[in-house]
């Protein structure tokens, strides 16, 4: 988690990821920020973020994308 | 059938009246007899490609279906195992999935371009849709809303974002619900699937909120859209410079908003009366005050199904991710961070452009948009910098109003290439604005030439501000939503409505007195 | 819900009475046009008839009721309108057979035998409104509909007529609720100019392009032979005298139908060419140089079939009955004064 904030805080360091809970909804990533973000996260945690996973619940907040990556590293 | 017709009209009625009269369980099949009997008026040739669309995306997502149970199944039965053997057998199955979904695409395109260059058949006959936008791109390209809905959908079961509907009929009535069949929306199952099924009770608000709809889209289509056309016709054949040029775009975009968006109503209020919610794909465009918002403001279902099927997919693509940190590591973050996404908005809108027609100016018009885009996303730090220093001026309303007319003018020059399907003529007009100076022909009354006459001009004006002040005071809530709560009100309204669409309303053969005399035909 | 359904019933009523009003006023008003309303006359008429006459202008303009009735004691309505096709024709004759099952002869026109399709929409829609409402106008409707007309526009005329909301002026309101009279004489439209055939034209008629007449419009010529039989009235082909290229009546058609009549047992009747016979005289007889009789002209022609309706369809005298003496003088009375004024305003 502390290190998915640290990538969020490369993208934007002035948000509050802790509380932030409409990241998408509230227009602060873009599409750029958020393919950027999916290379990362490929890279930091192995974990591939497929297509039809990129949607506005799954990545409005710090916690709802960690979630996310934990979902996706389980079968 | 064309939807701004009596015979839509009677057939909707009818489409009503048996639906909310078939038993509750059999109201789906109603819609499907009903879509089938839509299909029918288009010819037998349309309804063969339409069948094998269905048939295709049926069978794809069935074995998909199938597979996805049986790699479950393995899975609950190997939970000893360890984690990446569990993850390797799953992904083998997905990339199994996948190859279905391809060979699935590969066969419809196959059957596509079967239909269109070898039995010489351009896709679905919709006669006169009237529907420019819709039909042209039905006509043009042969593509048509029903495939995207299918492929949507076989992508969408791959995903594991759809469950798979096993019942065919329940599937074909999916595909091919009458009326998305000729504009649009582009549904998701997710959305709209199951509505189908349930059962729908007799509600006197969709009833009237989805009369109220279709009758405005008439309103849009007749009065406004349809009225407009012969000038936005004359200036093109003409080819009239310099002012003319702004009062195409001016005419084209209103042509435009009154004809998609008006048929949409129609659409999205017929299937209301059934008490089917179809996706919305307009949200007051044209008060967006960027062209990012447009986007999502215009056109909505084909731009999400463009950015969830072609550009997500396209930005997370292994060799994508490569670029991505190559182009970081060598060119520098700035750069690096944005050249894999540029590459990909890139391709995204080439395909959206495609889609509307293999032409030149559709190419030309999608570089524009993707453009303007690109721009404005790159100038976004500056925007952010005037709005934290002027707050209350950005707030204003009369810079909130210059924002969207600048984005409205915007996108009617871009919109303009689809009138000229000419490049370089489009831009040699383009041009005439600065060394044509015409300006007089705007107060001589001129304007009167292009097929339009000043009494109409005054319907089409006061047309517009109906439009705009019913936009307006939808705002937040649907204005029909709102008269319904108001049973006078409501129900003049209505009544008003239909009157002045079937006084005002362009369709028709049109009135020519002299015609109408026998003897003028003796000499 | 009370309130809601009245509100609906209210609303649905001041929709339907402003749709009739709109309507009303925005049907053009063809009275103004001589051939406006060829047809309407009709339903007035109470009396019977022993003869009625068929076809478009070639014979609305070309058999006079009054002079039948003057010189031969025959009683006769003529029923034609402005390119009136076969199928209307058919369906007119049908309504006409429905009032007056005991007609003796029905005369037909056979010129129009050359169209199998309605030639002009807004022609075929003059006839087509001014029927009265019947199985046999519906059908007449569907037979005559061009190819982007709907049917809806005849029941809801407003649906055809709306785009004139852009040139109403004040006189249509007038119009739109004045009393109108039937200028023609039991069908009869008189013309009295005088506009001689040019002797020094030489203009060739066009080369036939299908020397065999339509299909379709012997299909309902067909028709109109069974209907005439059901009702025990006899048949008879006729083709008016004209001197025209235009309209012209080709040889190949004229076979066909000389042919058909025997095989059907009609009479047929061609007046084209038998100027002597009729003692036609081209230099006053026609309106329009030689393409149709004028008033003149129509006489002549009248008293031709008068004759042969007589000696060879035994149709009865009716002269001598005072109250039908009374009526019909009325109309003769009427026909000879329209015609002096036409001559005294030359």
């Amino acid at each position: 988690m502390e290190q998915l904030i640290e990538l969020l805080e490369e993208l934007h360091p002035e948000i509050d990821y802790e509380t932030e809970e409409g990241l998408v909804d509230n227009g602060i990533l873009d599409s750029l920020d958020i393919v950027t973000l999916i290379t990362d996260i490929n890279d930091a945690f192995d974990v591939s973020i497929p297509a039809e996973e990129i949607l506005p619940e799954n990545f409005n907040s710090a916690r709802a994308l960690w979630e996310l990556i934990e979902r996706l590293d389980t079968v | 059938m064309n939807f701004a017709s009596i015979e839509f009209l009677c057939f909707l009625l009818v489409l009503v009246a048996a639906y909310y009269l078939a038993p509750k369980r059999a109201q789906w099949v109603v819609l499907l007899a009903g879509s089938v009997v839509f299909y029918a008026f288009a010819g037998v040739t349309s309804c063969l490609f339409l069948l094998a669309v269905i048939v295709i995306s049926y069978v794809s997502v069935r074995l998909i279906g199938k597979r996805q149970s049986a790699c479950a199944a393995w899975l609950s039965e190997h939970k000893e195992l360890p984690k990446e053997e569990r993850k390797a057998y799953k992904n083998k199955s997905k990339k199994g999935n996948l190859v279905i979904v391809c060979v699935g695409i590969g066969v419809l395109i196959a059957a596509l371009v079967y239909a269109k260059f070898v039995s010489g058949y351009f896709g679905i006959r919709v006669s006169g849709a009237g529907i420019s936008f819709g039909a042209y791109a039905l006509e043009i390209m042969g593509i048509s809303y029903y495939t995207f809905i299918a492929v949507g959908y076989m992508l969408d079961v791959y995903r594991e974002k759809a469950p798979v509907q096993k019942n065919f009929a329940k599937h074909a009535l999916f595909v091919g619900f009458f009326p998305q069949l000729v504009m649009g929306p582009i549904s998701k199952y997710s959305d709209v699937g199951e509505q189908y099924f349930v059962p729908h009770a007799l509600e006197g608000k969709n009833l009237y909120t989805g009369a109220v709809r279709v009758a405005w889209g008439f309103f849009k289509k007749l009065v406004v859209a349809d009225a407009i056309a012969p000038a936005v016709g004359a200036i093109v054949a003409q080819q009239r410079s310099g002012v003319y040029f702004l009062l195409l775009c001016l005419f084209y975009s209103i042509r435009i908003y009154g004809d998609f968006t008006g048929g949409i109503d129609i659409v999205l209020g017929s299937a209301e009366m059934l008490g089917i919610r179809l996706p919305e794909n307009f949200n007051r465009p044209f008060s967006s005050k960027s062209t990012a918002e447009y986007w999502r403001r215009w056109h909505i279902t084909m731009g999400a199904w463009f950015t969830n099927y072609i550009f997500y997919p396209l930005s997370v693509t292994k060799s994508m991710q490569k670029l991505s940190k190559w182009s970081r590591a060598h060119l520098g973050t700035a750069i690096g961070k944005r050249l894999p996404v540029y590459i990909t908005t890139i391709v995204t809108w080439l395909a959206t452009g495609l889609w509307h027609g293999i032409a030149w100016n559709f190419v030309v018009w999608a570089m524009l948009n993707c453009l303007v885009l690109l721009v404005s996303q790159e100038l976004e730090p500056l925007y952010t910098k005037f709005r934290t220093k002027f707050p209350r001026l950005h707030a204003s309303a009369p810079y909130q109003t210059f924002m969207a007319v600048r984005t409205f003018c915007l996108m009617a020059l871009i919109r303009v290439f689809d009138c000229y399907m000419n490049v370089p003529l489009t831009f040699q007009k383009f041009f005439s604005v600065f060394t044509t100076p015409n300006w007089g022909s705007l107060f001589d009354g001129s304007v009167t030439s292009l097929g339009v006459s000043a009494a109409s001009f005054c319907v089409i004006g006061v047309g517009i501000l109906f439009m705009f002040g019913v936009s307006r005071l939808g705002k937040d809530r649907p204005l029909r939503e709102k008269l319904w709560e108001r049973p006078w009100l409501g129900s003049f309204a209505l009544a008003a409505l239909v009157f002045l669409v079937l006084v005002f309303g362009t369709y028709g053969l049109g009135y020519d007195a002299s015609a109408f005399i026998y003897g003028g035909t003796f000499n | 819900m009370k309130k809601r359904i009245f509100a609906v019933v209210l609303a649905l009523v001041l929709l339907l009475v402003a749709l009739m009003l709109a309507q009303a006023l925005l049907i053009p008003s063809r009275y103004d046009n001589r051939e406006g309303h060829l047809l309407c006359g009709y339903e007035q008429a109470t009396d019977a008839h022993d003869v009625i006459f068929v076809g478009d202008c070639e014979i609305y303009e070309g058999i006079v009721p009054a002079v039948l009735y003057e010189q031969y004691g025959i009683t006769s309505y003529v029923r034609g309108s402005s390119q009136q096709t076969v199928w209307q024709s058919y369906y007119i004759l049908e309504d006409t057979l429905k009032k007056e099952p005991d007609v003796k002869v029905v005369v037909f026109n056979v010129l129009a035998l050359k169209y199998g399709e309605t030639p002009r929409e807004e022609i075929s829609r003059m006839t087509l409104e001014d029927m009265p409402w019947s199985l046999s106008k519906l059908n007449a409707i569907r037979a005559s509909m061009t190819k982007d007309e709907s049917l809806a526009s005849y029941f809801m005329p407003i649906l055809r007529y709306h785009d004139r909301w852009s040139s109403l002026t004040a006189e249509d309101v007038k119009r739109t609720f004045a009393k109108h009279e039937d200028i023609t004489h039991q069908g009869y439209l008189m013309q009295t100019n005088i506009v001689p055939v040019d002797p020094t034209d030489n203009r060739k008629p066009d080369a036939l392009i299908d020397s065999a007449l339509p299909a379709r419009s012997m299909e309902y010529l067909e028709k109109m032979c069974a209907l005439c039989e059901q009702y025990g009235a006899e048949l008879v082909l006729v083709k008016a005298p004209t001197n025209s290229v235009k309209y012209y009546w080709y040889d190949e058609w004229d076979a066909q139908i000389v042919s058909y009549a025997k095989e059907k047992n009609l009479t047929y009747y061609n007046f084209v060419g038998m100027d002597e016979g009729l003692g036609l005289d081209w230099s006053r007889d026609t309106y329009d140089a030689g393409l149709h009789l004028n008033v003149y002209g129509a006489e002549k022609w009248t008293r031709y079939i008068g004759d042969l309706l007589v000696t060879n369809h035994g149709v009865q005298d009716r002269r001598g009955d005072a109250a039908l003496d009374a009526l019909w003088q009325e109309r003769i009375d009427r026909y000879t004064q329209e015609k002096q004024q036409g001559e005294q305003t030359k």
